[in-house]
């Protein structure tokens, strides 16, 4: 048994925390409170190669192992939770579906840039009015048989990555089977469609409570035409396409809810030996020394969780539910700690000088998006041979 | 053109430092590549891509055969390395250093510019780039801010208290650079997965042709007698404003002629 890093994952991960400590933690205050998204911090994530870390090299990747992945993100979210869901969702949701899915042709289109950081791409999964069941997917493209183009209309809310200036594309899933609207499963399939497509609108950005600086719109579809050649993998496949892209994002998603816990940890254990009340440090009081015990067994949970979902997928065996516990876990617990964190620093924690006030708010989100807390209960309560 | 980088390998500076019995820095652990070689290594690089090619060789010395640090910079993106490590050299000083890298540096061939930076962070002398100059009869620049190479030409801008001096001088030559040369890259995942298979080539003092007996302690003639710890900073003086702390201040200004 080995809990080891190998000798290169250790030293891309003192690379990238550096990198998190001298080029992004120094704005994300700042970011935060104007809702900026920071082109050129993303564009330099991009050359450090961290959006084309687990692609292969002909693609403009780096080959990395999906572990590796998970320490930038990880990484990245010590510092800033936006910077690492825009990391995480450009992997994740804008090149990994081209690579998984796409034909040789298309991931020679797509992906370098996206690998590269020059371009940003975004999924389009979930609706106004379809989220966790996203079977019910609303969206429809229609086949024009004469002009060959898919017809899309419909909404999608939600969507990272999807309005930034070097947003290149967005894919979506949209029902393809217009003559079987009665009856039986919708058939569903994934499209790409280029950004700035004619009738693909780009809503204004959401006013959120967390992740100011990530970029989120819902987006709306109307008579949006894109080439027969843009369908990602077979027609029909897109339910179980985007059902394999959000096991490897929950793992991913948990790694940015342990960075953030292992924040947590370190800054509260240096507040709580460096900060006075009646006269001793507030770490010398059993009730903040054991909150800061508690953010420790947290962090290190959460680690375990992290790393063996990882090390199982980068093995290639099964990993669902592993995914599942690890996305649960991790970000209950950093819901958790960010709002004990916030309680050692007091005051300090409620106002914006401070991080954990961006981290509390930012979490919330950690256990609704890429599968909520419900539906990780419900994909392990499955994997456990339950009825639900 | 092919550039030569002169790095050094020294303890963390995060960690606290320990002394040996001789009271030289304890060096038996992992070494990281010093910050300020890290900006010679980029004006290196960016050097060679410049001129449309050429390597970039680090030559360095460390106790135990440590490539830790080289690793750092060869994931930069330098194509290789010549490490001297050897018992012998425990204790050197900076003019034996020097004439150890200068030996080291004729062994990379075809090397059109040595760069250095201007101290390292652990020994402070500043005067190891020079003497290696002079070692290898090479004209030598210090402290560049600017650096460019043009027909066997380098054109350097060389910082100095008031401004910059506009110096040249023929290939090949030493420069030593200032942290403010250029911002050095970081290694990207692919670099350091392309580092662990660079050459490095590891050298005693004999393979030098040099004489191990006449380095070190024994060619350094100097010992360290004694250290004592720097004295603490005192307590700064503290100005209660009862009315008239802007004239205190005025005042305490004045006293240090900074008004």
């Amino acid at each position: 048994m080995d809990f080891d890093l190998t000798e290169e994952q250790e030293s891309f991960r003192k690379v990238v925390r550096d990198f998190a400590v001298n080029e992004i933690a120094p704005h994300a205050e700042a970011w935060d409170r104007d809702h900026t998204f920071p082109v050129d911090t993303v564009r330099a994530m991009g050359d450090l190669g961290l959006f084309g870390l687990p692609f292969p090299e002909e693609y403009g990747g780096s080959s990395s192992d999906f572990t590796t992945l998970c320490l930038a993100i990880e990484e990245i979210a010590r510092v800033d939770q936006s910077m690492a869901i825009t990391l995480e969702a450009g992997v994740g949701l804008g090149a990994n579906p081209i690579f998984r899915f796409g034909s040789e042709a298309q991931r020679q289109r797509w992906l370098p840039d996206l690998c590269a950081g020059r371009a940003l791409g975004g999924f389009g999964l979930t609706e106004p009015e379809a989220g966790s069941d996203a079977g019910g997917t609303r969206t429809r493209a229609r086949l024009d048989e004469g002009s060959g183009k898919w017809v899309i209309d419909g909404e999608k809310a939600f969507i990272t990555n999807s309005g930034t200036a070097i947003t290149s594309l967005v894919t979506i899933t949209a029902r393809t089977d217009p003559g079987r609207e009665e009856g039986g499963k919708p058939e569903i399939s994934t499209i790409v469609v280029p950004a700035g497509t004619p009738g693909m609108g780009v809503q204004p950005a959401y006013r959120k409570m967390g992740w100011h600086a990530s970029d989120t719109h819902g987006l709306a579809f109307a008579d949006c035409r894109v080439p027969s050649d843009h369908l990602l993998g077979e027609r029909g496949r897109g339910f179980a396409n985007f059902l394999a892209i959000l096991d490897d994002g929950r793992v991913a998603i948990a790694a940015l809810a342990l960075g953030t816990i292992e924040a947590c940890l370190e800054q509260s254990v240096a507040y709580a030996q460096h900060r006075s009340a009646f006269g001793k440090p507030i770490g010398s009081y059993q009730a903040v020394a054991f909150k800061c015990a508690d953010l420790a067994v947290m962090a290190d949970t959460a680690r375990s969780l992290v790393y063996k979902a990882a090390w199982l997928k980068d093995q290639g065996r099964p990993f669902k539910k592993a995914a599942a516990m690890a996305k649960l876990h991790a970000t209950e617990a950093a819901v958790t700690a960010t709002r004990e964190a916030t309680q050692i620093f007091g005051g300090y924690g409620f106002i914006d000088e401070t991080p954990v006030s961006r981290f509390y708010r930012d979490s919330k989100i950690l256990e609704i998006g890429e599968g909520t807390s419900e539906v990780q209960r419900l994909v392990i309560s499955r994997q456990l041979g339950l009825p639900v | 053109m092919n550039v030569v980088v002169c790095v050094k390998q020294i303890p963390d500076p995060a960690d606290p430092g320990a002394l040996e019995e001789d009271h030289t820095l304890k060096r038996d652990g992992k070494l990281i590549l010093d910050e300020s070689d890290s900006y010679g290594v980029e004006m290196a690089l960016q050097l060679a891509d410049a001129a449309g090619g050429g390597d970039v060789t680090l030559v360095s010395m460390a106790p135990n055969n440590e490539t830790s640090g080289l690793r750092t910079a060869l994931a930069m993106g330098a194509a290789k390395a010549v490490l001297v490590s050897d018992d012998a050299l425990s204790g050197a000083g900076a003019l034996d250093t020097a004439k150890v890298l200068a030996a080291a540096i004729k062994r990379v061939e075809g090397a059109d510019l040595i760069l250095a930076a201007t101290e390292s962070s652990d020994g402070y002398t500043g005067t190891v780039p020079e003497q290696i100059a002079a070692v290898l009869d090479l004209p030598s620049v210090t402290f560049a801010k600017h650096v460019e190479v043009a027909d066997g030409t380098v054109k350097v801008q060389r910082q100095t208290e008031s401004g910059f001096d506009e110096c040249e001088a023929p290939l090949p030559a030493l420069v030593s650079v200032t942290a403010g040369v250029v911002e050095p890259r970081y290694p990207s995942f692919k670099g350091i997965m392309a580092a662990k298979s660079k050459p490095v080539d590891q050298v005693t003092v004999a393979d030098l042709g040099l004489d191990p007996s006449a380095v070190g302690w024994a060619g350094a003639g100097q010992e360290i007698v004694d250290v004592s710890p720097a004295p603490e900073r005192q307590a700064g003086e503290v100005i209660e404003d009862e009315g008239d702390a802007h004239q205190k201040i005025v005042e305490f200004l004045d006293g240090l002629k900074v008004l």
